[in-house]
């Protein structure tokens, strides 16, 4: 390296006579000259404590590859672990116009050389809209967790209020990352979060409780869908009731590809809907593939100028007949009275929303039904036979669209122990909730989607059988 | 079709080429052209002209006639419908030289010594005949008699072309009044309205080498923004909006039983209207405690409040286009009144839109009393928005 | 050879002059034509019945056991009307998004020079590969982390790296993007002094103009106040307007440094001093780091934290503005309240220590965007330690190198610290040009399109600059490329000059005209963020 100038193939000017030209025609010897901007105080003298390159693309291959062969995937494991990243399948198509060039390398380049990028996005939005049923649909950020922190801070500065109900049992995770969003209680600005109960035989919401905690301090009520323990929420009418009875906000935590066959947020009334939109044709990516959407009602100005995030509108051209799409109230970055707090939004999960649109053009509503379906036939067949193991017990209620809490504890195992064991079977167990909910004993969240047949649960089953015995 | 008023005041800027502090008054006007003035403000109105016909094809041009506006924009390739006259303007100036025994000035002929009241009359016909924008050119005293004549009634956008420029009324350059007023009268969204303050000091101090600025009141003036596409962009908040949030800010910051001074400008009047009060439009008022301590206050009913109050704080803006915060239109916050409240106790409100438009020129400061002054200068946190302070160069 | 200034403002405005032409005309001006496939919204497309992929069904067996889905779904919550999406085969959708990805000129197919503070160079498609296979993308996050062992080696190492290029203490990698770290600093911070019981007292940060808006907005979302320092004459953040900011109240700092003016501050470490002395913090936004891998650290500065834009600085791709991986660099001061899991080693194995107590808790679910860290991961390791350094030095003489072209395009300027060299990016003014033509930055911008180069970012707001733009030429661009950038501009320039309207009605070679109906996006009467609205609003009408 000392002896042979450093040509990179992703440096083309680093040939040295390249380089001397452009100097040259800067009329400098070095570009140490530049550098001199730098304050030597300031520079950086040593190198870097970074192993040498490796060159060849082809050496380099091998050894990343190398790294990565080291994981185990939920390709060549049988996955029955959902909590928020959910394994459905991808559709070829999804893949291969995600993976076009255009869209991977696009930025944030201008309305008309990127304009299918702004196409696809508006696209989106409306077909978000139509399975969500709400007429308006914001440009998704990060995940969940976040958009839900977002969604309460959002009906804070609509209602003039400074608390939420949220319910006990809304997924941990996602509470930890509102509640950083929400500021320590202890600022004047925090957003407070309080909760309801739910009913620990049913999983859902304990209406009787929200009843007696929801006055007129609250900003909303907010309820998950199917919740985080996997069951459909029966009174999702009632609750969004009783939150506008006090004239908060009813906010829905939603898994959008549940709406094929559940009745959706707008449809409930909700003013609000969040949740994420990687069971929607995005791989897991270990959790990369999430990304947090927020849906509302659009009948005044008000939910639009309190949005956080982008929001965009179809609009025409010179030529008639010809669409365009624009970003909307682009200057909505400062709020009312209401809230001395700004939100912020930047480079997130944009990929994602275009991979969304395939996937939701390519099911059409005939698909999502039929996925709808096939999710709670196989769930709920996977409920039952292991439910039939000795010690095995299903809890909570006969109603799910995926997801459901399995206690082990009958069968003297910790959920860890299963879990490690199942692995020798190539399975990855369910989501354990032993420390999350304590009282449901030694449980696991356990996920079955239409990505496995009845060959897969079958096997799961049998598996578990053999580990729990 | 979109109709454009417009009014040239032919004898605006006359002084200032040859050294003239303004042009108000004859004998000023006489002298001016003896020096060789041209007129400045015909060829900005054309080069306004120039650059709005270019970008605005279908717009109707009212104004009045000659070099009221008729010829600029005849000139500028605009068929104007005229109202008004003239008549026996050119004869007065005639008049007036042979009454005065004086040699006619080189090129005073074709001179017409148009009045304020021309002006004004010009004015009020383009608003009766419902122009959707007035554009002119001239200078403070200019806009003062339009200011006069309709008010915030009709939309307004100044031609810089007099020798004082301290109202907020115009756009920087002749060409950027031509490119506002396209865009506004083409309902593009980039062009918004606000209002500006008209400011006109008076110019006999003036050419004595002393300021003394007098607020006269606000016009409704277009201003282009960026209106940019990108999502990486967050965009600036609306002017409306950002006078809300400076507004709940400051009664925010409010303590109970302190006397707070809120000197004249749009930007205070906000915080006035925020608390339900009326705000005395070209005055100083006070508050205290939300409720109304004394409005349109002399300097000696303020100095008594302010030493009468347990603690007293002055808000004050910035005011005209030159970036003055004290000593132009609120001068009833005389010296006296800001140490007997404190140095330490001036809260400087304004958006940040009104501080980029500064360029980088600090704000200033010219109470009269430079030692004060001195003491004043140096940093201001300016509240710029809801939780937001911009540190801010003072100078004296 | 050496020429006097002027002799290199005259030769470099010969050269670009000569550039400004079409190829076929000797210079190096392409004779494009954007693809214009005049599509249908996918939602008027279709016809009911149609399919776009068949899903699984439940087996008889399953059914036989379970019997019927809708059995499980409780009164009240079964979907009533079927959504309204598209019935589309598959073909057809997979041609109706091909045909979109065409009309989208992205990174690889344009010049994209143009996005300035994006750092926009090249990703290379090996580490798509990497990605994209199963080992990657189909990973659950709660796999036992046995079953993630190279994932998680690769994270650690790729912390280590950026450890020793910020000269950081500790890391994290779970931000979703770059403004995502910053607020990252915000709630670090804030924790920080709650955990010393100040955060009564400090409630405000201090930011710069020319800083990115998330060093003002996420601070503000943390629940503090911001001061925001104004530049002085030459365009550095005003340092006495600095000190006059700080006091015990101050939480830290959170700026960005080089600017996006391209200016490095000289003085930077003063400002931590101050800080320091103050018993604040000092953070610094490292979105504009491409000019200086290797040749300056936050650390050496005496920042207490700094942040990296992987999908930035480190090769990983944009994707329409994400997936993106911030990194969040901070000292042993700060580490205890970075966001859990925080990735381990022990021994050969690496772990998620999930048993921080003093932790801010989360900022994003699960682990975060790690396929931007395996890119980045390969792409510092396809480098080293030297190749680092070049990548910096080749953007910086990339820089000027544009700049020299640039500056001798009449209407064009660049404000602030004058006979002072610019590192990585520059910000310039087209004020002279709107002034002379009435074209200003963003009509130059759509039409710059026209000649197959990506519209030009022009400042963040607010425009400090009046009429910006912000091109950021990193190592990715050949000379070839920054001469035909430049020469792009020169050609608009003089379009403005000999025909303003024509550049006024830009563009005129893109898959549409220009826009109209602009009023729709200030307009809650006219806005329709949804097909379904607009339709209602302005087609079932007519």
């Amino acid at each position: 390296m000392a002896d042979t100038p450093f040509v990179h193939p992703y440096i083309p000017n680093s040939v040295p006579a390249t380089k001397q030209a452009m100097l040259d025609e800067l009329g400098l010897g070095s570009v140490e000259e530049i550098y001199a901007e730098i304050p030597d105080r300031l520079r950086f003298k040593g190198t870097l404590d970074i192993p040498p390159a490796i060159l060849s693309e082809r050496t380099l291959r091998k050894h990343v590859q190398g790294l990565l062969d080291k994981n185990t995937s939920s390709v060549e494991f049988m996955n029955f672990c959902g909590a928020g990243c959910w394994q459905h399948y991808v559709p070829a198509v999804v893949d291969e116009i995600i993976n076009r060039a255009e869209f991977v390398s696009a930025y944030c380049g201008g309305d008309y050389s990127d304009l299918g990028k702004y196409l696809t996005r508006f696209e989106f939005n409306s077909m978000m809209g139509e399975l969500l049923d709400y007429d308006a649909v914001a440009n998704p950020i990060y995940d969940w967790g976040d958009v839900a922190g977002r969604s309460f801070r959002m009906a804070r500065r609509i209602t003039g209020r400074d608390k939420v109900l949220v319910p006990a049992h809304m997924s941990p995770m996602r509470l930890m990352e509102a509640r950083t969003l929400c500021q320590p209680e202890s600022m004047p600005t925090s957003t407070k979060i309080r909760f309801y109960e739910w009913d620990r035989e049913t999983g859902m919401a304990d209406l009787a409780d929200l009843e007696a905690k929801l006055d007129d301090s609250y900003a909303a009520v907010y309820w998950e869908n199917p919740t985080y323990l996997g069951t459909i929420e029966a009174e999702s009418a009632r609750i969004v009731e009783l939150a506008h009875s006090v004239g908060a906000l009813a906010i829905a935590g939603v898994d959008p590809i549940t709406l094929g066959v559940l009745t959706p947020p707008g449809t409930l009334g909700a003013d609000i809907a969040c949740g994420d939109i990687q069971p929607l044709g995005m791989h897991m990516h270990a959790g990369g593939g999430c990304s947090g959407f927020i849906a509302f009602r659009d009948d005044g100005p008000v939910f639009a100028q309190e949005c956080p995030l982008e929001l965009y509108t179809v609009m025409e051209t010179a030529t008639p007949g010809q669409y365009a799409v624009g970003e909307a109230i682009a200057e909505r970055t400062s709020y009312g009275s209401r809230d001395q707090g700004k939100d912020w939004v930047g480079t997130a999960s944009g990929l994602w929303t275009i991979g969304a649109a395939v996937y939701m053009a390519l099911m059409g509503p005939q698909g999502f039904k039929e996925l709808g379906e096939t999710c709670i036939a196989r769930s709920h067949y996977a409920a039952r036979r292991l439910a039939e193991l000795p010690g095995v017990e299903v809890r909570l209620s006969p109603s799910f669209f995926k997801e459901f809490v399995v206690d082990f504890v009958g069968t003297g195992k910790t959920v860890a122990e299963v879990n490690k064991a199942l692995l020798g079977h190539q399975i990855f167990g369910g989501k354990d909730l032993s420390a999350e909910f304590p009282e449901l004993g030694q449980s696991a969240l356990y996920c079955v989607t239409e990505y496995s047949d009845k060959d897969d649960i079958d096997e799961l089953v049998s598996a578990v059988k053999e580990v729990t015995a | 079709m979109k109709k454009l008023g417009l009014i040239v005041n032919p004898v605006a800027g006359v002084g200032g080429r040859v050294g003239l502090k303004g042009s108000d008054g004859f004998d000023v006007l006489r002298a001016a052209l003896e020096r060789g003035a041209t007129r400045e403000a015909p060829r900005r109105a054309r080069l306004a002209l120039e650059r709005l016909a270019r970008r605005c094809d279908d717009v109707d041009v009212v104004t009045w006639p000659g070099e009221m506006g008729e010829d600029e924009a005849r000139a500028a390739g605009l068929e104007p419908r005229v109202l008004g006259s003239l008549d026996g303007r050119r004869s007065y100036v005639l008049c007036e030289l042979e009454r005065s025994g004086e040699r006619p000035v080189i090129g005073c002929d074709d001179f017409v010594l148009t009045t304020p009241a021309d002006t004004e009359r010009a004015a009020r016909d383009l608003a009766a005949a419902g122009v959707d924008l007035i554009l002119f050119a001239g200078g403070d005293g200019t806009a003062r008699n339009i200011c006069h004549a309709v008010g915030d009634r009709v939309p307004v956008i100044g031609v810089p072309a007099g020798v004082k420029i301290h109202s907020a009324v115009y756009a920087t350059t002749p060409a950027a009044a031509g490119d506002v007023a396209a865009l506004y009268l083409q309902g593009h969204a980039g062009a918004r309205l606000r209002e500006s303050e008209v400011m006109d000091i008076d110019e006999e101090a003036f050419r004595e080498n002393r300021v003394s600025a007098h607020l006269y009141g606000y016009m409704t003036v277009p201003y282009a923004r960026g209106l940019t596409q990108s999502a990486k962009a967050g965009g600036v908040a609306g002017e409306e909006r950002a006078l809300n949030d400076i507004a709940t800010e400051v009664i925010a910051g409010m303590q109970p039983g302190a006397l707070y001074v809120l000197g004249p400008g749009t930007t205070t009047r906000a915080v006035m209207e925020r608390l339900g009060l009326a705000k005395t439009l070209l005055g100083v008022d006070a508050v205290r405690d939300g409720e109304l301590a004394g409005a349109d206050l002399t300097e000696s009913e303020l100095l008594a409040l302010v030493e009468a109050a347990p603690a007293a704080y002055i808000v004050v803006t910035v005011i005209g286009g030159q970036g003055h915060v004290l000593g132009r239109g609120n001068q009833q916050i005389s010296p006296a009144v800001i140490r007997a409240a404190g140095p330490d106790h001036l809260i400087v409100i304004a958006t940040q839109t009104k501080l980029l438009s500064l360029e980088g020129r600090p704000l200033l400061v010219d109470t009269g009393d430079p030692s004060l002054d001195e003491q004043l200068s140096g940093y201001a946190r300016v509240i710029t928005a809801l939780g937001e302070r911009t540190m801010y160069r003072v100078g004296a | 050879m050496t020429l006097s200034p002027d002799q290199l403002k005259s030769a470099a405005a010969e050269k670009v002059a000569g550039l400004a032409k079409l190829r076929r005309d000797g210079g190096v001006l392409r004779d494009y034509r954007a693809p214009r496939w005049d599509e249908p919204f996918i939602m008027e497309q279709g016809t009911p019945g149609e399919r776009g992929i068949l899903v699984p069904l439940a087996e008889d067996g399953v059914t036989a056991e379970v019997g019927a889905a809708a059995d499980y779904i409780p009164e009240g919550m079964a979907r009533a009307a079927a959504p309204e999406l598209p019935e589309m085969a598959q073909y057809q959708v997979m041609r109706h998004y091909l045909r979109y990805a065409q009309m989208t000129l992205g990174m690889d197919l344009g010049s994209d020079i143009s996005e300035g503070t994006c750092t926009m160079k090249y990703s290379p498609k090996m580490h798509e590969e990497l990605i994209r296979g199963h080992k990657a993308a189909d990973l659950h996050p709660w796999q036992d982390e046995d079953t993630l062992q190279g994932l998680l080696e690769i994270v650690y190492a790729t912390g280590q790296y950026l450890k020793a290029i910020s000269g950081m203490d500790a890391f994290t990698l779970q931000p979703g993007g770059g403004s995502h770290a910053v607020y990252t600093n915000a709630a670090v911070m804030r924790r920080y002094f709650e955990a010393r019981g100040e955060l009564d007292q400090r409630t405000e940060m201090i930011t710069t103009i020319f800083s990115h808006p998330c060093d003002a907005a996420t601070p503000m979302v943390a629940g503090f106040k911001v001061i925001t320092v104004m530049p002085d004459e030459n365009g550095y953040p005003d340092l006495e307007a600095f000190r006059a900011a700080v006091s015990e109240k101050t939480v830290g700092c959170m700026i960005t440094n080089p600017e996006d003016t391209g200016i490095y501050n000289p003085q930077i470490d003063k400002y931590v001093e101050i800080l320091h002395d103050a018993g604040a913090l000092a953070f610094t936004d490292q979105a504009n780091a491409n000019g200086i891998l290797g040749y300056a650290r936050a650390r050496d500065a005496g920042f207490d934290a700094c942040h990296f834009n992987l999908h930035k600085t480190f090769s990983s791709p944009h994707g329409c503005e994400g997936p993106a991986t911030g990194a969040y660099m901070c000292t042993e001061k700060l580490a205890p309240y970075l966001p859990v899991p925080v990735v381990t080693k022990d021994g050969d194995r690496y772990h998620l220590d999930y048993d921080r107590p003093d932790s801010i808790g989360r900022v994003r679910g699960f682990l975060g965007n790690w396929m931007g860290v395996i890119r980045a991961y390969a792409w510092i390791r396809n480098l080293g330690p030297e190749g680092l350094k070049e990548v910096a030095e080749i953007s910086v003489l990339n820089n000027n190198y544009l700049d020299n072209l640039l500056m001798a395009v009449k209407g064009v300027s660049r404000p602030y610290a004058e006979g002072h060299r610019r590192l990585d990016q520059v910000r310039y003014s087209l004020e002279q040009l709107k002034e002379d033509t009435g074209v200003g930055t963003e009509a130059l911008r759509d039409r710059m399109v026209d000649f197959g180069i990506q519209s030009y970012w022009m400042s963040h707001h607010p425009w400090v600059v009046p009429e910006p733009f912000t091109p950021e030429p990193c190592e990715t661009y050949s000379k070839a490329d920054l001469d035909e950038w430049a020469a792009v501009i020169k050609k608009c320039s003089e379009e403005a000059y000999t025909d303003p309207q024509f550049v006024l009605d830009s563009p005129h070679a893109q898959p549409i005209d220009q826009m109209r109906r602009t009023e729709a996006m200030e307009d809650p009467d006219q806005w329709a963020f949804t097909w379904r609205k607009y339709k209602r609003r302005f087609k079932d009408k007519a």
